[in-house]
């Protein structure tokens, strides 16, 4: 028997090596093409309930550094990877890629044509399967068969914040921002903090009367994991907060408010994630690559005649973001904070803090 | 805004620092520019590019690459825009040149894709750092310097060692590293002499420090994208050119790796280019490698080191790792379009508006020329040595490097080959740190030697110290020498083959290191269905369906290119441009796979290139990227048939020797080749074949024999008589190959001659000097088309490829031409070759009443490197109608019959170009050696026209009115004379060495002595080039070993290290002195118009 196997839905397997702990763990079986950046994703709450291809074939080469993680645990279910390096080589690094999955007890696989498997997920769109180690691929697959569906499970659940906290602010702050944590990356709460903003960080349940009862001068929707179509409490919530404060939403957080708006959203077949993907800014004509990691888009249909398109996705066309014509509303698909990624788009966040001060009149 | 009409500047000849790349940008850009619809006009001196065929631009111009003569071009033709971004350095000097000149604001020309500011901000270093202050970005300490005095000072101020860098250079001519104050000196005058604005920069010596570069885009719009980052695996002080290179980079994390791309988007923006760019950044290394100031908590200190506002050598190389056209998409650009909608030509979904993401590792090594120079210096630092370079892409670091090696075609070499004394006890010094560093400096066997201290108990971490490359890189190759170990102790088995396999060894390797025979291995690998499989470049990670048909092969599961129906053929391309082996093969490549499809075949290429319009996905139906071994094609042409009957031919006869050294391997495997047989090749190769098969037909040879001792070297050259040619047989470029005068020499060389002869015999062939006379010829079976005969300048003894070539030729009668034409029909048919042959003859002075003395010199049954000159000057598609023969049809049925074309209404002179400058140690003097790296074209009505062009194209044309340096051997003196008076009556100051200037002053002529001793007086011969006082030099050898060539070697060199003409050949001396004050009176027309009168 193989060290350990990968099963999907459909049938195909792959041998491989266990790379991190032995076990099994089942998700959805997604793709990432970063070709750097492999911490930050594998600590990014988005990827809860999946298994992260990364189709870069050499991954670990600059080792692990845990000033870089994006959460406070490995997010993904399992890692599926061409060649886990042994050996990490940076100034920075405290250890390899192996040693850290299995430090924090993740399963995961090398040694498997990830090109294959990217191949079969971009043809036949993203499905379930296993990594395993001590089993048969009959029972595997058995198994993989009977696991529930990935969107019918409320993922945010699983990765916000139980307590709300304050980011630490590095000196002097001029805005203070709410931020709903539906899955967020440390960096969306660095890149505030930098430009002097004081961040509370409230976990998904919060209410808009909580919300705005902390006198915010603008309110984050973050990022997050899985189907917003699951998320009726949020969206519900965030309706109530437009007009009231200035709104940024990052990705689930775009996906709630484009909700809030009366647009819909849908599953992609196999999502966006990597480090490449153009925008263009309808407002200024200006294309920017994005990091981007999301399985659902917004379906502009129904949108509120005071919301519109703003950004557009130029690889597939689908919307990469919304703005209302009179209230401070911004929102985008993509991760302006990056991490992993290119960092082009951080002026979302100059933006943001001056469609604040517009608004609250703050000092800049 | 759209331009009507572009005028599109090419490079040039190929030189070190400016090769195959720019004939590949400027072919997709010409196409690009039509494809908008923008009228194209292209000016090129270089005949062997795609480029200047009649159908890439609207208007093509092969003329000299100088202001006035664009200045004719643009007033002809009055272009609305210039693009010089396409033509390397050149292009951008020139662009700078014209607008300097007035010339575009005379002619309202406008210049596309670099603003002529964003040139200054780049080249000029003053400019540059004051743009990186501005941006914030960190600028490396350095000084600006003029002089000497200046260079001293600064260097005093930064403190050694520090890094020269001259203004406006390619390559990085000039410049280098000094490390005493002596070096300082030496370097900072050839510096200095080599900026065509005298001035370098003197920098800090970031020795150690991580390379790494970015090639970057940007769109009338300001939209900024990255196409490919780049790491080197020899850290700073080598230059990139003469580096390993990895694509993407391994050991920069997401922070670093977006730092420094952040930092190439804003320089791209703040020059305002529209088009492409490449930043080069030094990074800081691990601190256990070099130890450098500063807080490690923040992120990780870089420089800016250079931008190049233009398509590059690396732009070249990141398209071919990406699959992402950059030079394409540049043009496209520069005609207006944004990124946003150009459509992506990789998915034909997408647009260009994207970054690629690779998911598999290249890896590019550069190709050297010093197997032929084997006396020249090793040692790689700021200016760069290479010829051309090979790329190889797979899923691994040791797999790809692996490839990559193979690809490099230096006798053979794999990854296991040490040099014979590495393997003494203490050569790498036992433990002892200064003797590892001296060892392991940078030398173009570096990697070899890593490999060698690996297998003999080295750790990465102490090699990382004795040479900054990064432990990653080493600790990659540590699990190549474990592989190695495992092989060689552990039974072979399928798991073992199947690991080995995925780390890149070939079947040759794991035969050497496990006991068998390669074929054995390969056997083992068919049994235990260990094959390899081809994955796709899509630009896109598999992200998106991609319709390139751009493969490579690895060891993984999933095969991708799976075999299509229809007949198809399998070109055998040339690899890395070399010396003897230069772009010519890849035109003739191109021209093949073209043909294939015009002629409802699927072609499908095989190359190792990166540089090169053979290796652009578009250019074949399929394109598969590997080395041009016989475990690579043989494994292609299996995937290829699939599950049919037949395998697809191969076509080896335009990939140089490279693809004819596969013949014989193909042909023992049992598969095809359409074209001459490797019976075919061999009959013309093997010396007593050969000389039999002549005799047959009666035709003349000079007598001689195949030789494989000194004893039966002695004893042939006694026989025939000095002075004797000694070459290796099956070796291209004339690799150690020399005229040996008597026994001494040939003792000397003749160990030399063995060794390049790898095994096969030594040739040794009575040496007639005569008129060297070259015929290619195309032989569909039953008849025999010769498109032309090309006469050399230099008379036999220097090798063809450094020789100046006249179309039609000058000198022959009607009788010769008819012999000639005889001799190649019945050769070409005798020997049952099909497609290209080209002919080498030697034509001796007629006696009176007796017919033409013509002898057989070389028969080769391939395309030569003559094809693209002569299918130019004649009009002739050659390579079109051999392709046609191959595939069965006949001359007669084309519109080429067969015999000896008519010639054309105006002469073509082909000359050859050197980059001597750079390759310290090497003698220039032409013999039978081939030693130029490039060619230009002459064209004209007249042969004085043509001349004057070649000449000025390949930058020996002399100045009037100037001072010249005689130094002539005693052979050549009688020569030589009237080339003195000539000299003397058009005004020249005639400097010589003893007995030279003994012959002129007996001539009654005014000459000034100068010694010839380097110790004694001054001014000495040195001195006088050195010091400017003389501009030019005529130096005739005496003949290997002997005293007049090591005196007359200084000679030589100083002159290339001052690039002034140096004549070695009286026959080049007198056709330079010939063309006196005809330069203007040329004519300036497009290739059409010439071929058309």
């Amino acid at each position: 028997m193989p060290d350990a196997l990968l099963v999907l839905a459909d049938g195909s397997q792959f041998e491989g090596r266990s790379v991190g702990v032995p076990g099994r763990t089942d998700g959805e079986v997604v793709f990432n093409t970063s070709m750097t950046g492999y911490e930050e994703m594998l600590t990014d709450p988005s990827y809860a309930g999946q298994l992260l291809v990364l189709t870069y074939p050499m991954i670990g080469n600059y080792g692990i550094d845990p000033a870089v993680e994006e959460s406070g645990r490995i997010q993904p279910a399992g890692l599926i990877v061409r060649e886990a390096a042994a050996f990490a080589s940076h100034q920075r690094s405290t250890g390899t890629l192996a040693a850290f999955l299995q430090a924090r007890g993740v399963v995961a696989i090398d040694g498997v044509d990830t090109r294959a498997i990217t191949r079969r997920i971009r043809q036949h769109g993203v499905m379930l399967g296993t990594i395993t180690t001590g089993e048969t691929a009959a029972d595997a697959l058995a198994r993989v068969r009977s696991l529930p569906g990935y969107d019918g499970v409320n993922w945010v659940k699983t990765v916000t914040t139980t307590e709300a906290y304050d980011w630490e602010a590095p000196g002097a702050t001029r805005m203070s921002v709410a931020l709903v944590d539906g899955g967020v990356k440390r960096n969306i709460m660095r890149s505030l903090a930098s430009r002097r903003c004081a961040v509370r960080v409230f976990p998904s349940a919060v209410t808009a009367a909580e919300l705005l009862a902390s006198q915010p001068d603008g309110i984050v929707l973050s990022p997050g994991p899985g189907d917003p179509r699951l998320l009726e409490a949020m969206v519900g919530e965030t309706r109530k907060l437009i007009g009231k404060a200035p709104i940024l939403g990052i990705c689930l957080g775009h996906q709630l408010a484009a909700q809030a708006l009366g647009a819909g959203t849908f599953k992609l077949p196999f999502g966006h994630r990597g480090g490449n993907h153009p925008v263009k800014d309808l407002v200024t004509g200006k294309v920017t690559i994005t990091a981007q990691n999301h399985g659902y888009a917004v379906d502009a249909d129904g949108l509120d005649a005071a919301a519109y398109v703003s950004h557009l996705n130029l690889n597939d066309r689908t919307v990469e973001g919304i703005a209302m014509r009179n209230e401070p509303l911004m929102t985008i698909q993509y991760h302006s904070e990056a991490c992993p990624g290119p960092l082009d788009n951080a002026g979302i966040f100059d933006r943001f803090v001056d469609m604040m001060a517009a608004v609250h009149g703050g000092v800049s | 805004m759209k331009p009507a009409s572009v005028l599109i500047i090419g490079s040039g000849p190929i030189v070190i620092g400016q090769a195959a790349e720019f004939d590949y940008a400027g072919t997709q850009a010409c196409k690009a520019v039509r494809e908008e619809g923008v009228r194209s006009i292209l000016v090129n001196s270089n005949p062997a590019t795609i480029m200047t065929d009649l159908d890439v631009a609207d208007a093509i111009y092969v003329e000299p690459l100088t202001v006035p003569v664009i200045e004719r071009i643009i007033a002809r033709e009055r272009p609305e825009a210039l693009l010089p971004t396409l033509g390397g350095q050149t292009g951008l000097n020139l662009a700078v040149a014209l607008h300097n000149a007035g010339v575009l604001e005379k002619y309202n020309v406008r210049l596309l894709g670099t603003p002529l500011e964003a040139i200054r901000r780049a080249e000029d270093r003053e400019l540059f750092r004051d743009m990186l202050a501005k941006l914030g970005e960190p600028v490396l300490e350095s000084e600006i310097c003029h002089t000497l005095a200046e260079c001293e000072a600064a260097a005093q101020k930064i403190g050694l060692p520090v890094v020269i860098r001259p203004a406006y250079t390619l390559g990085g001519t000039g410049g280098g590293m000094a490390f005493t104050w002596e070096q300082l000196r030496a370097t900072a005058q050839s510096g200095l002499a080599a900026s065509p604005i005298t001035q370098v920069l003197v920098e800090k010596n970031l020795l150690g420090w991580k390379e790494v570069e970015y090639e970057v885009m940007r769109d009338g719009n300001g939209t900024c994208i990255t196409i490919c980052n780049m790491e080197n695996l020899d850290p700073m002080g080598v230059h990139t050119g003469d580096s390993i290179v990895v694509a993407p980079s391994q050991t920069l994390s997401d922070k670093d790796y977006q730092m420094l791309r952040s930092s190439a988007l804003r320089i791209i923006a703040e020059l305002g280019i529209e088009g492409g760019c490449n930043v080069q950044f030094s990074l800081a290394p691990r601190k256990d490698v070099r130890d450098w100031t500063g807080d490690t908590g923040k992120p990780l200190p870089y420089h800016v080191i250079e931008v190049n506002p233009r398509v590059s050598r690396s732009s070249a190389l990141a398209s071919k790792a990406t699959g992402y056209p950059i030079a394409r998409v540049a043009a496209k650009i520069a005609c207006g379009r944004t990124l946003d909608d150009i459509p992506n030509a990789v998915t034909e979904k997408t647009t260009a508006a994207f970054e690629p993401a690779l998911d598999y590792c290249v890896v590019k090594i550069p190709r050297w020329p010093f197997d032929k120079f084997a006396l020249g210096d090793r040692s790689l630092g700021t200016q760069m040595k290479a010829t051309g370079e090979v790329m190889a892409i797979d899923r691994s670091f040791e797999a790809a490097l692996n490839k990559a090696v193979r690809s490099l075609e230096v006798g053979g070499r794999s990854l296991l080959w040490e040099r014979h004394e590495w393997g003494k006890p203490d050569w790498f010094g036992h433990g002892d740190r200064a003797t590892l560093r001296a060892r392991l400096g940078a030398t173009d066997e570096r990697l070899w030697a890593v490999m060698s201290c690996l297998r003999r108990g080295s750790t990465a971490m102490e090699l990382a110290e004795a040479t900054a490359i990064d432990p990653w890189f080493l600790e990659r190759l540590q699990n190549i020498v474990s592989m190695e170990k495992r092989l060689l102790n552990e039974p072979l088995h399928p798991d073992l083959l199947r690991e080995a396999k995925r780390l890149g060894f070939s079947d040759e390797m794991i035969g050497q290191l496990a006991d068998r025979l390669p074929e054995q291995i390969r056997t083992a690998r068919h049994d235990w269905a260990i094959k390899p499989v081809y994955k796709m470049v899509d630009t896109c990670a598999a992200e998106f369906d991609a319709a390139t048909p751009y493969f490579y092969s690895t060891y993984e599961i999933e095969n991708e290119a799976l075999p299509t129906p229809g007949a198809a053929a399998v070109v055998i391309g040339s690899g890395p441009i070399r010396i003897g082996q230069g772009i010519e093969f890849d035109y003739a490549s191109v021209h093949a796979a073209w043909a294939l499809h015009n002629a409802g075949l699927r072609s499908i290429m095989v190359n190792s290139n990166p540089e090169t319009v053979s290796t652009d996905f578009d250019t074949s139906d399929r394109l598969y990227f590997e080395p041009l071994d016989e475990e690579a094609i043989r494994d292609i042409i299996e995937n290829e048939q699939g599950g049919e009957a037949e395998p697809p031919p191969s076509i080896v006869q335009f990939g140089g020797q490279t693809a004819i050294n596969v013949a014989e391997p193909l042909r023992r495997a049992g598969l095809p080749i359409i074209g001459s047989s490797a019976e075919v090749i061999d009959t013309a190769e093997d010396r007593r074949l050969f000389e039999r098969f002549l005799q047959e037909l009666g035709i003349p040879q000079p007598p001689g024999a195949a030789i494989f001792t000194l004893e039966d070297a002695l004893k042939t050259a006694r026989n025939i008589g000095y002075p004797v040619l000694v070459r290796p047989s099956y070796v291209l470029g004339g690799r150690a190959m020399e005229v040996v005068q008597n026994a001494n020499e040939m003792v000397g060389f003749l160990a030399l001659a063995t060794e390049a002869a790898q095994g096969k015999p030594v040739l040794i062939d009575k040496f007639l000097e005569g008129r060297e006379v070259e015929v290619d010829a195309i032989c569909d079976g039953e008849e025999v088309l010769i498109p032309g005969i090309m006469e050399h300048i230099e008379r036999a003894g220097v090798h063809s490829g450094d020789s100046m070539a006249v179309y039609p030729p000058m000198h022959l009668d009607a009788e010769e031409k008819e012999t000639l034409r005889d001799y190649t029909e019945r050769i070409v048919l005798g020997l049952g070759a099909i497609g290209l042959t080209n002919i080498q003859y030697v034509v001796l002075p007629r006696i009176d009443g007796e017919g033409p003395r013509i002898f057989v010199l070389e028969v080769n049954p391939r395309a030569s490197r003559t094809v693209p000159f002569l299918s130019k000057v004649t009009g002739v598609p050659m390579v079109q109608l051999a392709v046609g023969a191959m595939l069965g049809r006949k001359l007669r049925e084309s519109a080429f019959p067969s015999g000896l074309w008519p010639e054309r209404n105006l002469v073509a002179i082909k000359a050859p170009v050197f980059s001597m400058s750079k390759l310290v140690g090497v003698d220039t003097y032409l013999g039978p050696e081939m030693k130029s790296t490039g060619e230009v074209m002459g064209i004209d009505r007249t042969f004085e026209g043509a001349l004057a062009k070649a000449l000025l194209s390949s930058d020996i044309a002399l100045s009037p009115n100037a001072a010249i340096l005689l130094s002539i051997s005693d052979r050549t003196k009688a020569d030589a004379l009237p080339l003195i008076h000539k000299l003397a009556t058009a005004g020249y100051s005639m400097y010589a060495t003893e007995g030279t200037s003994a012959m002129i002053r007996a001539l009654g002529l005014p000459v000034t002595a100068v010694t010839k001793v380097l110790s004694g007086d001054h001014p000495n011969v040195v001195d006088v080039i050195q010091d400017g006082t003389v501009q030019c030099v005529i130096n005739t050898p005496e003949g290997r070993l002997t005293g007049s060539l090591r005196d007359g070697f200084h000679i030589r060199r100083a002159a290339a290290e001052h690039r002034i003409p140096c004549f070695t050949s009286i026959d080049t001396a007198r056709a330079a002195i010939g063309a006196l004050g005809i330069a203007t009176e040329f004519e300036v027309a497009t290739l059409r118009e010439y071929l058309d009168a």
